[in-house]
């Protein structure tokens, strides 16, 4: 997906960038509102991230302003305040959703995929392999004639085996993909995953390998 | 504050006061003056009585000789029926009359009325003296007439004008003491005037004054203006003051977090991915703490001086719920809506509601295992319930009426990140709405159910 | 009662030397259980006051009356110089009453009912009017047929003087040297009318016969002794005419006095209540037709004044004083003296 990131500060957007970039994504950085205008009228963008405060102006503006022209990209807004009061007018102003800082890359991805989804999804996300096509906003898997709609880890464990098929990926790598660093789990949730999944590719013509001892691979039958 | 005195009352006291002296004035005035008055004209009848008598005295054959005239006596029971009395003497004997009059105490002048206040058969008695030469030039010898008369018709005529003088002045008094409080509460009536302006004005409302005030009050509503124009503006630099603040720490946070979601995602060692780890674990408490500190503030705030939005808690409920189901999809837990087909009225604060909602939901999904249900719903009965229930671990054996204290934890919270306040905050909420927050067990297997009950 | 108090009665004429003022007649009323004694001192005739007397008894059965019958003149002497105790004192002699209460020897009685009274009824609560008793004149029917007579002082002067003849020695009136009710009569006469004095003349030429008393001039008025009798004390002259026959009583038109008879209790009275009911009682007097025809003393009645305009009563006040003053009496009498004596 290719996000334009509105943020004046230099390391996080750095960071955000480089983060945003690991899981596979464009991102390109706007450090003023008008080097926003900019980007958005030269290129077209799946989503955009908004810092609200910043050296030229409100966001407040910019969203008001990015509501009134034509371009419908959904915007979701880093707030830096936290009270219940300043999150909700930020919606009432046109916001598709907001995250506040420091946020967890895990729920932002989460709150991406909402936000494409109420859109009705984009081309990008649609990867094929072989017969069967993954729809990482929609979540669905789809071959032959069948349809299944995946559930958030699954969906989230099948996009890294799409990404890169063939791959094989460490158990502690899978981990960090479905489980948010904040939270406490252990790698052995990670083969109930793989057995699930496993379970749904029957017939895809796809299925997932064990490298014993290091981890997992996804591989055409 | 301190409490000295009212205002009206002391007004009322002192303009009564004022009336109370120009009514006693009054009262001594005009009755001094119509005694006085009366007094001169019982002398003006006794002095033209004797006058008339001594015009009357002739001299025949060197004896003086008095034909009484009737009129000069009979004119003084013309007011009243006081005793007269009168003699008619030479130096050496009386003529005619009381004999027993006694004789002036000066010395008289021809022509010139002399009169005197004294005691006589029982009756104090006016008397005037009057001294007439008679006869021709030669022979003339000098004639008292004295005419005395009682002073019952003056004191019955000073005891009515004493009458009528307190009459008069009571009467004044009583007008003037019903002026007094007219007065006093109209010239108050500004003051009430500009503090019912004041006393409606909401908890947030610090325009300066602007209603009709009186010149003497300018000062004090100038004080109050620029009172609240300080007020002001320090509220809302201690408002961009904490937002600067917020802002000023949240981003570096989120940048150092974002640099170790990185670098965790590069690390290899176990240990050391294990560091990582903590860190970020460390940056989101201290976050969330902050934020729902700020949120627990706010409450409090708003709490005061509650909002009357005209709300549906329905759609409040499932925007709550839709605000919050990315964070639930990552666990793969389900949130159930089980609301009524209607719409579910309530006049309250929206932003506190949701703000109770969302850290009750917020609790509810963290503290569920993953591929489980959370049923968001709303019952009426005697009270609207909106119900949040989970399939969590629940509060363990922990009391749950203490587990909406501030800070208070259940006691399995384990690793989870917390502050505690999310249930404190919801309480409140719920309190300031006169409802309750009631914590319990999931009657259908594990977990939780939380329910906020505001009044119908 | 009426009976026991005849039976009681003790009288006696006497000029007794025990006290310096003459007493006509004293009469005892006594009652069955007296609490206290009344003593009062009057110049109106027992025929005409026991009817009273014997009522106030009725009223109040324990007062005994002590009643004194005395001249003006010398109830005067005996409330003043003699300072003679009595609880009341009833005279038909305003002047002397009012001579009385201004020099101080009545005493108040503020609580009497004068309300149903016209205000020239009473003084300084003091002296109480009882009865209004006009001065009139009587004429014998043999010498004026009825409606012969005449109404004016003016008329009766011309008639005077145009018939000496006819009326030569036929005409009395009061000798004013001794009556008190004359002298009073006189000197208002004096006062309301420059008539008065050619009255005198006229009656002065004709030889006029001078009377103490009413009740004498009354007497040869009928017998036709006398033409008229001029001055004559009304309520006598009505009560006569019950008894003789031969007179007729004219009020003459262009004015008449009215004497008023009254009571004071003196400052030195000893039974004040008594004297006070008695007052009271005497106040109500208008109240009893009875009374009235029984004593031929006629009640205060102010409708009589209102129908008659000619009607004057004498007034209360310090102007009655006048012709007491020493000086100013002697020169009346001696006015009236060579207008009517002629010696």
């Amino acid at each position: 997906m290719r996000f334009l990131l509105i943020e004046d500060s230099p390391k996080l957007a750095k960071a955000v960038q480089e983060r945003l970039q690991l899981d596979g994504h464009a991102v390109d950085h706007a450090d003023t509102l008008e080097a926003a205008s900019a980007c958005i009228a030269v290129a077209d963008y799946d989503l955009i991230l908004l810092d609200i405060m910043l050296p030229d102006g409100d966001g407040r503006d910019f969203l008001e302003q990015h509501r009134q022209s034509e371009k419908r990209t959904p915007v979701i807004v880093i707030t830096a305040r936290s009270a219940v009061s300043d999150r909700v007018g930020l919606l009432d102003l046109g916001a598709d959703d907001y995250i506040t800082k420091p946020f967890d890359f895990s729920e932002l991805e989460a709150r991406c995929r909402a936000v494409l989804r109420r859109q009705g999804g984009v081309a990008a996300s649609q990867k094929t392999i072989g017969a069967a096509t993954l729809d990482s906003i929609s979540g669905e898997l789809r071959f032959d004639q069948t349809t299944i709609t995946l559930r958030n880890r699954e969906l989230r464990l099948l996009e890294v085996f799409f990404n890169a098929p063939g791959q094989v990926f460490s158990k502690s790598h899978l981990m960090d993909r479905l489980y948010s660093l904040s939270d406490e789990a252990s790698e052995n949730a990670i083969e109930v995953y793989v057995g699930r999944l496993r379970k749904r590719l029957e017939g895809s013509g796809l299925r997932i390998d064990t490298a014993r001892g290091i981890g997992y691979r996804m591989i055409p039958e | 504050m301190k409490r000295h005195g009212s205002i009206r009352r002391r007004l009322f006291f002192q303009l009564a006061g004022v009336a109370a002296l120009l009514s006693l004035a009054f009262f001594v005035v005009v009755r001094g003056v119509a005694e006085s008055a009366a007094e001169a004209t019982q002398d003006n009848i006794l002095a033209a009585s004797a006058i008339a008598i001594a015009d009357s005295l002739r001299s025949e054959n060197g004896d003086v000789f008095l034909e009484l005239p009737y009129s000069a006596i009979s004119m003084l029971g013309s007011v009243g029926e006081d005793r007269v009395f009168y003699r008619v003497s030479t130096i050496e004997k009386t003529l005619t009359g009381y004999a027993d009059l006694p004789p002036p105490a000066t010395a008289l002048v021809a022509g010139d009325p002399v009169f005197a206040t004294h005691d006589y058969r029982g009756d104090t008695v006016r008397s005037v003296y009057v001294l007439r030469p008679v006869g021709a030039a030669a022979t003339s010898r000098d004639v008292i007439v004295t005419v005395a008369q009682t002073r019952d018709g003056l004191a019955a005529t000073s005891q009515r004008i004493t009458a009528t003088a307190t009459g008069v002045g009571v009467l004044f008094f009583l007008l003037a003491t019903a002026l007094s409080l007219w007065a006093a509460s109209t010239a108050l009536a500004p003051i009430e005037r500009m503090t019912s302006a004041v006393t409606r004005r909401g908890p947030k409302d610090l325009r300066p004054v602007t209603a009709e005030t009186p010149a003497e009050l300018v000062p004090l509503v100038e004080a109050l203006n620029s009172f609240m124009g300080r007020l002001r503006a320090s509220l809302s630099q201690t408002e961009n003051f904490i937002a600067e603040a917020a802002h000023r720490v949240r981003t570096p946070l989120a940048t150092v977090r974002t640099q170790a979601e990185v670098t965790h995602r590069k690390l290899q060692k176990p240990e050391h991915r294990q560091a990582m780890r903590e860190m970020i674990r460390a940056i989101d408490e201290s976050s969330r703490s902050a934020g729902q500190m700020l949120d627990h503030a706010m409450v409090t705030f708003r709490a005061d001086s509650l909002a009357q939005d005209d709300l549906d808690l329905r759609t409040l409920l499932s925007e709550t719920c839709s605000r919050l189901e990315p964070t639930a999809e990552l666990k793969d837990i389900t949130i159930l809506h089980n609301l009524p087909t209607m719409p579910v009225p309530f006049t309250g604060d929206g932003i506190l509601l949701q703000a109770a909602l969302l850290n009750i939901l917020d609790n509810a999904i963290k503290y569920s295992p993953d591929d489980s249900i959370i049923q968001a719903s709303i019952a009426l009965d005697d009270t609207i319930c909106l119900s949040i229930t989970d399939q969590g671990r629940g509060f363990g054996d922990a009391d749950l009426s203490k587990v909406t204290r501030r800070y208070n934890r259940g006691s399995n919270v384990g690793n989870i990140v917390g502050s505690g306040l999310g249930l404190t905050i919801a309480d409140e909420v719920a309190r300031a709405h006169g409802g309750r927050l009631a914590i319990a067990p999931n009657t259908e297997g594990v977990g939780v159910c939380v329910s906020l009950h505001l009044p119908r | 009662m009426r009976v026991l108090a005849f039976a009681a009665l003790v009288s006696w004429i006497c000029a007794g030397s025990a006290v310096g003022f003459e007493i006509e007649e004293q009469v005892i009323y006594p009652v069955q259980s007296p609490s206290e004694t009344l003593r009062i001192i009057s110049t109106a005739d027992r025929s005409a006051f026991e009817p009273l007397i014997n009522a106030f008894q009725a009223d109040y059965p324990t007062i005994s009356v002590e009643y004194t019958i005395t001249g003006t003149s010398d109830l005067m002497k005996a409330i003043q110089d003699e300072g003679a105790v009595f609880d009341l004192a009833i005279s038909s002699a305003m002047d002397l009453q009012t001579k009385l209460a201004n020099d101080g020897f009545a005493q108040s009685y503020g609580a009497a009912d004068v309300s149903e009274l016209p205000e020239w009824a009473s003084w300084r609560d003091q002296l109480f009017a009882f009865t209004q008793e006009p001065a009139v004149m009587v004429v014998s029917d043999a010498h004026f047929p009825q409606g012969d007579a005449p109404r004016t002082r003016a008329a009766l002067i011309a008639t005077l003087r145009e018939n000496p003849d006819r009326f030569q020695g036929l005409v009395g009136t009061y000798d004013v040297r001794r009556s008190g009710f004359g002298y009073l009569m006189a000197t208002q006469d004096s006062r309301n009318s420059e008539a008065f004095w050619r009255l005198m003349e006229v009656m002065g030429r004709l030889d006029a016969k001078l009377y103490c008393c009413s009740g004498e001039m009354i007497q040869d008025v009928a017998s036709g002794k006398l033409a008229l009798a001029y001055n004559v004390l009304g309520s006598y002259a009505a009560a006569q005419q019950q008894l003789l026959d031969g007179f007729h009583i004219i009020e003459l038109e262009d004015y008449v006095s009215v004497m008023l008879r009254t009571a004071l209790i003196p400052s030195n009275a000893e039974n004040i209540d008594p004297a006070r009911q008695f007052i009271d009682f005497l106040l109500r007097l208008n109240q009893r037709p009875d009374l009235v025809a029984a004593s031929g003393l006629p009640a205060i009645d102010s409708d009589r004044f209102q129908n008659n305009t000619a009607l004057r009563p004498v007034r209360f006040g310090p102007g009655l004083l006048v012709f007491l003053d020493q000086m100013r009496r002697s020169r009346f009498l001696s006015n009236w003296q060579s207008s009517l004596v002629q010696e």
